[in-house]
């Protein structure tokens, strides 16, 4: 008896990422959430720009293409036209929390029925390791070569705490996915994100913490240690708002 | 008996199913490259393998199928 396989949902094309690269694994839940609530042919998927921006090749519902952090805009016309379906998008942190920061807070406080899963990976991945709104203080990337120095840089913007202290949002959780544990946990956050949305609860978002082994100059093991040890401090794991909870 | 079909060609070698794995039966190969000219892992004692699939949760690419 086959105990694990490759979803149904996701394609055969073979994944660009970087050796170790978590995009992968949460690729990979998305999918089988897909596959396990049935949802796979009335599914569309927004892809962001940035590392995950091929994500339509690999999601095998439909997909559409978003301009750089427009994807909750996208979604919302998507949704709004299209109520029967199931939308999602799928963001790193330079998408979501940096030039698509007015798209998602406005989404969110909108209520609007979509489901967000946000990779926070706290670097520009795709464009070399550059300083993202969630590098966190004193972590070296290209251009902050002597360490995020928050005099002049600012402090590190935390997604979930802030979206919570708005009424629209119906669940925001922050997971991880840097061990068995943590991805099963992540798995079921996602599979209720996507459940809100069948529901009609309104916006879900779920936040996962995920390592860039090539940018953060580590081996990939090292990497998720380096989630445990530096970034789940900053960014604590948990429930940050649900709305039935 | 548990039994691990890997796709080697998926593989890039990076080594987390074999932190993943409770009993310690993953490596890398030492002797062949995938076409992508990475190390495609092994598993070293398929007798001792308990099918947990721990190595196919954290593998990124879906290299591992598990079946028991």
């Amino acid at each position: 008896m086959i105990v694990f396989e490759k979803p149904k949902a996701l394609t055969d094309a073979v994944l660009h990422y970087c050796p170790g690269c978590t995009h992968g694994i949460i690729h990979r839940l998305v999918a089988e959430v897909i596959d396990e609530l049935g949802i796979e042919g009335q599914t569309v998927g927004v892809a962001p720009v940035g590392c995950s921006v091929l994500a339509y090749n690999y999601f095998a519902c439909d997909m559409v293409e978003a301009a750089h952090g427009r994807a909750p805009a996208v979604a919302t016309g998507i949704k709004r036209s299209l109520p029967e379906n199931v939308v999602f998008t799928y963001q790193g942190d330079g998408d979501l929390a940096s030039i698509g920061m007015c798209e998602t807070v406005h989404a969110a406080a909108r209520g609007e029925n979509i489901t967000v899963i946000f990779i926070n990976n706290a670097i520009y991945g795709m464009t070399g390791g550059q300083m993202a709104p969630t590098s966190l203080p004193g972590q070296v990337t290209q251009t902050s070569p002597y360490g995020r120095n928050v005099d002049t840089q600012g402090y590190p913007v935390r997604v979930c705490e802030m979206l919570s202290s708005l009424d629209g949002p119906a669940y925001l959780e922050r997971v991880t996915v840097n061990n068995v544990k943590n991805v099963n946990r992540a798995k079921k956050a996602i599979k209720k994100a996507f459940q809100n949305q069948l529901d009609g609860k309104g916006f879900s978002l779920v936040e996962v913490l995920s390592s860039c082994p090539t940018n953060w100059g580590m081996t990939p093991q090292k990497a998720l240690e380096w989630i445990d040890e530096k970034m789940i401090p900053y960014y604590p794991l948990g429930v940050y708002k649900d709305k039935e909870g | 008996m548990a039994k691990l079909t890997f796709k080697e060609e998926l593989c890039k070698g990076c080594g987390l199913c074999v932190n993943a794995c409770p009993k310690g039966l993953l490596a890398l190969s030492r002797t062949r490259l995938n076409q992508k000219g990475h190390s495609p892992v092994e598993l070293t004692k398929p007798e001792d393998c308990i099918g947990c699939a721990f190595c196919a949760t954290m593998c990124p690419d879906c290299v591992i199928t598990v079946e028991r």
